[in-house]
C-alpha cells in the first residue's frame, strides 16, 4: 500500500542527493541545510511518534534542527548554476515538440486519475492508497512517473533527474522552506496565547452595539490576522471565537453558515497581501527568477482588495437576512 | 502584572513584522518571532524547541512540491519552456487575456472539484502557464523587455492563486468547510457543509469576474506597450494606460 509516508521517504531520498551533490561542489551551506531538512522530513512520523508516547527528546533535537536552518539560510546565496545552452535547449525544443508536454501533463493528470478512482485501486484485498492524504500520494507518484517518462521522451541519463532538480532547487534556496517555517510558528503562537490576546484587542477598538462596526471588525480582523499569520485557516477560529461568535451570532443573529463562509474568504483575500503565505507569494518569486520578493504580491492585490470590499458587502447584506 | 503576560506573546507577531519590514531574512526572522512569543508567554528553552520542532514535522507535506522538480528540470533542460513558448506563438488566436482567463477558471473548476494539487506554481505555472503567457504577450508586438517580462510572470503566478483560493472554499468534503463545520461543532452549533460551500459561491463569482477584467486590461497594457512599430491593433488600446 502505498502512504503519504513514503512521499516523505522520497523528499528526504532527493534532498540528501542534492545536499550530496552541493557537498562535492564544497557549497556547505547549501549542503547542510538541504541535509539537515531530509532527516527532518524522513524523520518527522518517528519525532511526531515520539511526542504522542511523551518523549520530548526528538521534538526538541527536531526543534534544534529548525534553528540550525534557520541560521544556515542567509547565508545561502543565489549561485550561478550553470544551465545548458539556450541553443541546444531550442534545438531540442524544435526536435521533440509536443512529446515534451506528455510528461508535464502526466503530472496533474495521474494525481487527478488517483484522486478521482484512487480509492478503488485495490489489488488482491489491498486497497494500493492509503486514503490518508490520498491525493497527494497521488502527486508524489504522479512525480515519479513523470520524472521516467521525461527521461524517456528526453533519452537523458537517469542522473540528469537528480542534477536537474538539484539546480531548481538551489534556486528555489530557502524560500522551498518558508511555508514549513511560517506553520510551524502558526502552532508556537497558538499555543503561546497569541491569537486569544489579538482578538481582545479588537473587540476593545469596536462600539459592539453597531452591527455594521461588528462586521468590518470581524473581516478586517480576518486580513489582518491572516496577513500576520499568512494563513486564513490559523485566523478563523481566534477571530470567529473572539469576534464572530459572541458578537455577529449571539448578539446580533447573523447566520453562522454564511458568516463562516465569508469569513474564510475574506481572510484569502489577506492571503493576497502577504509575504507570510510563502507558499503562494514568495516560492513562485524564486521559481519564476522575479527580481523582487513582492512582485506577485503587487500584481494580485488589487484582486484582493476589490473582492474584500465585496466580501465585506456581502457579508452585511446577507448574515442577518437569512 | 497579569494583564501584561495576556499581551507579552504579541512581541512575537511585533518580530515578524518589523523583520519583514526591514527585509531581513525570513527564515531566521519567523524562528526568532517564535522562540520570542514562547519565552513571552513563560515556556521553558526545552518546550519552546519541542513545540517548533513538531509544528514543523507535522506541517512536511508543504515540501511535497520539490518532488515535482525532477521531472521538471529534465524537461526544461530539453527545452520545455521554449516548446511551451513556440506552440502558443503559433496560435493565432490565443491571446493573453484568453490564455489567462481560461486558466483562471480552470483552476476555479479543478478547485472546486477538490483537486488543488493538480496544478499550481511549481507543477504547472514555472513550466506551462508563465512561458505560455510570454508568448502570447509577445505576439501582438515587438518582443517584452526584462521588466515586461517579469510583468506577465507574476501576473501568471497571481492568477493561479486567485483561481486556487476562490475555488477551493467551494468544495465540501476538505479544508476550509470541514474547518468551519468543525469549529462551530465545538461550540454547539450543528452545520452541514454543503449549507457552508452554497455561500462560497457568490464570491467564487466575484474573484472571477474581478480578475478577468484586471486581467484584460493588463493584457491591453502590455499590448499597448510603448513602442511606437507596434500598430493599433483596436481602438482605444492606445488610451488605455490601467496600470494594474
Amino acid at each position: 500500500m502505498l502512504k503519504i509516508e513514503h512521499a516523505y521517504w522520497l523528499i528526504a531520498l532527493f534532498l540528501a542527493g542534492a545536499a550530496w551533490l552541493n557537498l562535492r561542489e564544497r557549497r556547505w551551506s547549501h549542503a547542510g541545510f538541504w541535509l539537515v531538512l531530509a532527516v527532518l522530513v524522513g524523520g518527522g512520523k518517528y519525532v511526531l511518534d515520539a511526542t504522542a508516547a511523551h518523549h520530548p527528546l526528538p521534538a526538541q533535537l527536531a526543534g534544534a534542527g529548525v534553528i540550525a536552518l534557520a541560521v544556515l539560510s542567509p547565508r545561502m546565496k543565489r549561485g550561478q548554476l550553470v544551465e545548458r545552452d539556450a541553443s541546444e535547449r531550442e534545438a531540442d525544443a524544435r526536435r521533440l515538440g509536443h512529446r515534451l508536454f506528455g510528461p508535464a501533463v502526466l503530472i496533474p493528470l495521474v494525481t487527478l486519475l488517483v484522486a478521482l478512482f484512487g480509492a478503488y485501486a485495490v489489488i488482491g484485498g489491498v486497497r494500493l492508497f492509503d486514503p490518508v492524504r490520498m491525493t497527494l500520494t497521488g502527486l508524489a507518484l504522479a512525480c515519479v512517473i513523470a520524472l521516467i517518462a521525461a527521461l524517456w521522451v528526453t533519452r537523458a541519463k537517469p542522473s540528469a533527474g537528480l542534477a536537474e532538480g538539484r539546480r531548481l532547487l538551489d534556486t528555489l534556496g530557502w524560500a522551498a522552506l518558508l511555508p514549513l517555517t511560517l506553520a510551524a510558528l502558526g502552532g508556537v503562537f497558538a499555543a503561546t496565547g497569541v491569537g486569544a490576546a489579538v482578538s481582545d484587542l479588537v473587540r476593545m477598538m469596536i462600539p459592539v452595539n453597531s452591527a455594521l462596526a461588528c462586521v468590518v471588525a470581524y473581516g478586517l480582523g480576518m486580513v489582518l490576522f491572516t496577513v500576520i499569520m499568512g494563513n486564513a485557516f490559523a485566523a478563523f477560529p481566534v477571530l470567529t471565537a473572539g469576534v464572530g461568535l459572541p458578537l455577529l451570532i449571539h448578539l446580533h443573529g447573523a447566520n453562522p453558515a454564511i458568516l463562516g463562509a465569508l469569513g474564510m474568504l475574506t481572510g484569502y483575500c489577506g492571503t493576497l497581501f502577504t509575504p507570510m503565505a510563502a507558499n503562494f507569494n514568495i516560492v513562485p518569486v524564486a521559481l519564476l527568477e522575479l527580481p523582487n520578493q513582492n512582485d506577485v504580491i503587487r500584481a494580485q492585490w488589487k484582486t484582493g482588495a476589490v473582492l474584500l470590499v465585496v466580501n465585506l458587502a456581502l457579508m452585511y447584506c446577507l448574515i442577518f437576512r437569512f | 502584572m497579569t494583564a501584561l503576560l495576556h499581551w507579552l506573546p504579541l512581541l512575537g507577531v511585533l518580530v515578524v513584522v518589523v523583520g519583514f519590514a526591514l527585509r531581513f531574512n525570513p527564515v531566521p526572522v519567523v524562528v526568532l518571532a517564535g522562540i520570542v512569543s514562547g519565552l513571552a508567554a513563560g515556556k521553558s528553552i526545552g518546550d519552546i524547541l519541542a513545540l517548533i520542532g513538531n509544528s514543523f514535522v507535522s506541517e512536511r507535506a508543504l515540501l511535497l512540491f520539490v518532488l515535482t522538480l525532477p521531472a521538471i528540470g529534465v524537461l526544461e533542460r530539453a527545452g520545455l519552456r521554449e516548446h511551451a513558448r513556440n506552440w502558443i506563438s503559433a496560435l493565432r488566436g490565443m491571446t493573453l487575456s484568453r490564455l489567462l482567463i481560461a486558466y483562471l477558471g480552470l483552476r476555479q473548476i479543478l478547485s472546486m472539484l477538490g483537486l488543488t494539487n493538480v496544478a499550481g506554481q511549481a507543477q504547472t505555472v514555472r513550466p506551462l502557464l508563465a512561458p505560455m503567457a510570454e508568448a502570447a504577450a509577445e505576439q501582438r508586438g515587438k518582443p517584452l523587455d526584462e521588466r515586461e517580462r517579469n510583468d506577465v510572470r507574476a501576473f501568471s503566478a497571481a492568477t493561479d492563486n486567485i483561481g486556487l483560493f476562490f475555488g477551493e472554499d467551494v468544495f465540501i468534503a476538505l479544508g476550509a468547510v470541514l474547518l468551519i463545520q468543525g469549529f462551530y461543532s465545538q461550540h454547539g452549533i450543528e452545520l452541514e457543509p454543503l449549507q457552508i460551500a452554497l455561500w462560497a459561491l457568490p464570491t467564487a463569482i466575484a474573484a472571477f469576474v474581478i480578475h478577468a477584467i484586471r486581467t484584460v486590461l493588463f493584457a491591453r497594457r502590455m499590448a499597448g506597450r510603448s513602442g511606437t512599430t507596434v500598430p493599433a491593433l483596436r481602438s482605444g488600446d492606445g488610451e488605455n494606460s490601467e496600470r494594474c
